[in-house]
């Protein structure tokens, strides 16, 4: 025996190692426990040295890049203090500044915005795994981050925390081909389950052919897979079309379309409700809508007061007097005559001891474009102050989908 | 023995014990490098992701070793420290690098392998042989029913035959100065 193990010595000891981890697998299968302590050793090893390769990196490159600017500042200020003098120079000083206002402000904007309680980590490594998206963050459970926490930004989800450790957490990223998030659109309401591809792109599942999704719609978290707080966005359908197991809809991230250096960690997740209006993602500035018409007009709508701007709202109003100056109400019974004039303050309405009384109807002229409808959302979302940033203080000001604003460089 | 001889001899096992100390030190530190690679250079440069080092290197210390029993434990433990670094369980990268270690130590024994031409088609068929094992193991142990592209791995196999090359003359050099 000892000969044949001495003879054998190198095919014996691959097998004992082999043997070895295959039960180190199979412990960890059966059991569904981690090999901990190996983990922690490892990361504890690497971690703090991709942190320093880190700093080394931001202050060498960003020493470089402010030597450069500081060089075109200098000779900007000596341009403009010879053609304009201290107004335009301090004027050049504060548009450098917001436009090299980096992403952590816009992160510190959506962190106090959102009543979500979360926490700012930076990217400080990849994982290792072959063909799967993983990166290390430089926050681990001693600032409270544990298994399991959502991981997005202000433009949507990034992934999930998948292993923490004491100075660092494995994130798990949402196009990872193991990822799995419970979304729902947002025009149609379409609940499905959306999947990491192993590139750019994701899939929603478990979508039925008949169910309706539009190609541009937008896909918010549903906040049943108990790991992202409901109303996070996801992403936009970039196809859809129908397949043999259900719809096939193949959606751009949008948490990833402005690269990932920060990212904010979600401590404790509070769910919000879904935009209903789609402004998510456009960074068209819209104009407020125009005053109303000055020209005379003819027919019934023309003696009409002006309270909406278009003529769909001009016929609403007039067919609204029409219903009132013969007392009827809409919806029940026959039509009235809409062939009528009816010429100034028309006769008070009848009573209607079945209609609710009527909230006073809300001028269009007034409705905010800015921001997204938020007006469904949850009594401790809504009871938040809501802020509403005038367009004119900065020079491009667009809202993220979640309704964030979001400084754009 | 004369002054002179004792002074040569000492003199000898002097560098001798610096050499030994530096290769031990390079054992470490090598490997730990490439992982360190892996982890931190493909968030900046991510075409590099393709680039296998910690393979590279465990293929490399294999086949300058010429001990498989050492080859293997060089992988075994370089494959294990790669999967503490992801979410996946501890062992699948070990064990496919420590078959790796062990085979590349087997071929060191039988071949020159000097000669670039053999670094060069070792390098591809190893890494090769690392991937798709990988994904035997992956779906035959786990069940994971991820997908393998052959074309991809070639491709990609052969990048990393090249970059073995000018890493392997590299590392030489290193030994060389040890």
């Amino acid at each position: 025996m000892e000969s044949f193990l001495t003879r054998y010595r190198n095919l014996t000891v691959l097998l004992i190692v082999v043997a070895g981890q295959l039960l180190l697998l199979a412990y960890q299968v059966k059991t569904s426990q981690d090999v901990r302590l190996l983990r922690v050793w490892s990361v504890s090893t690497v971690t703090p040295v991709t942190r320093v390769l880190e700093v080394v990196r931001r202050n060498t490159f960003g020493l470089v890049g402010d030597y450069f600017v500081l060089l075109g500042v200098r000779e900007e200020n000596r341009r403009l203090q010879q053609e304009l003098g201290n107004l335009k120079m301090q004027n050049h000083f504060l548009n450098a500044e917001l436009a090299t206002a980096d992403r952590v402000h816009a992160l510190a904007a959506f962190q106090a915005q959102s009543p979500s309680k979360t926490i700012a980590a930076r990217i400080i490594g990849n994982g290792t795994a072959a063909n799967s998206a993983e990166v290390f963050v430089d926050r681990g459970t001693s600032q409270g981050v544990e298994k399991g926490m959502a991981v997005v930004t202000p433009d949507g989800i990034v992934g999930k925390v998948v292993e923490a450790y004491p100075m660092a957490s494995l994130v798990l990223l949402a196009t990872d081909q193991s990822f799995a998030a419970g979304v729902v659109s947002q025009k149609n309401r379409v609940h499905g389950e959306m999947r990491g591809l192993g590139h750019g792109s994701c899939k929603i599942t478990e979508v039925q052919n008949e169910q309706k999704v539009d190609v541009g719609e937008w896909f918010y978290t549903s906040g049943y897979d108990r790991i992202f707080p409901r109303g996070f966005p996801v992403g936009q359908a970039v196809v859809v079309r129908n397949g043999s197991e259900g719809k096939e809809i193949f959606l751009s991230p949008s948490g990833f379309q402005g690269g990932l250096d920060e990212v904010l960690i979600v401590l404790e997740g509070v769910h919000q409700l879904i935009p209903e209006q789609a402004v998510a993602g456009t960074d068209v500035h819209m104009m407020p809508p125009p005053p109303p018409d000055q020209t005379p007009a003819t027919g019934p709508a023309a003696d009409m007061p002006q309270v909406g701007n278009t003529d769909a709202d001009r016929l609403k109003t007039a067919y609204k007097k029409i219903g009132d100056a013969q007392g009827h109400v809409y919806g029940e019974g026959a039509p009235p005559n809409f062939n009528i004039k009816v010429t100034g303050n028309p006769p008070p309405a009848a009573p209607k001891a079945s209609a609710p009384e009527a909230a006073p109807e809300e001028d269009p002229g007034d409705v905010h474009l800015d921001q997204p409808d938020f007006s469904a959302q949850e009594n401790d979302a809504a009871a938040k102050p809501k802020t509403t940033k005038p367009k004119s203080t900065t020079p491009k000001s667009t809202t993220s989908p979640g309704g964030a604003p979001r400084e754009t460089r | 023995m004369s002054e002179f001889g004792e002074r040569l001899l000492d003199d000898t096992h002097r560098r001798k014990t610096r050499g030994d100390y530096v290769r031990s030190l390079a054992f470490i530190l090598v490997p730990f490098l490439a992982i360190l690679f892996q982890v931190y250079v493909p968030r900046f440069f991510g075409f590099l992701g393709f680039l296998e080092l910690p393979l590279l290197v465990t293929i490399y210390f294999a086949l300058t070793r010429r001990q498989p029993i050492s080859g293997l434990l060089f992988g075994a433990m370089v494959g294990i420290v790669q999967d503490s670094l992801s979410q996946q369980l501890i062992g699948m990268y070990g064990i496919v690098k420590t078959l790796v270690g062990y085979f590349a130590a087997s071929v060191s024994m039988r071949f020159d392998v000097e000669n670039p031409v053999l670094i060069g088609i070792l390098s591809f068929f190893f890494y090769f042989f690392h991937q798709f094992f990988f994904w035997v193991l992956d779906r035959a142990l786990l069940g994971h029913l991820t997908a393998f592209d052959p074309q991809q791995t070639v491709i990609y196999g052969l990048l990393n035959a090249a970059v073995a090359l000018p890493l392997f003359h590299v590392l030489d050099k290193l030994k060389g100065r040890a």
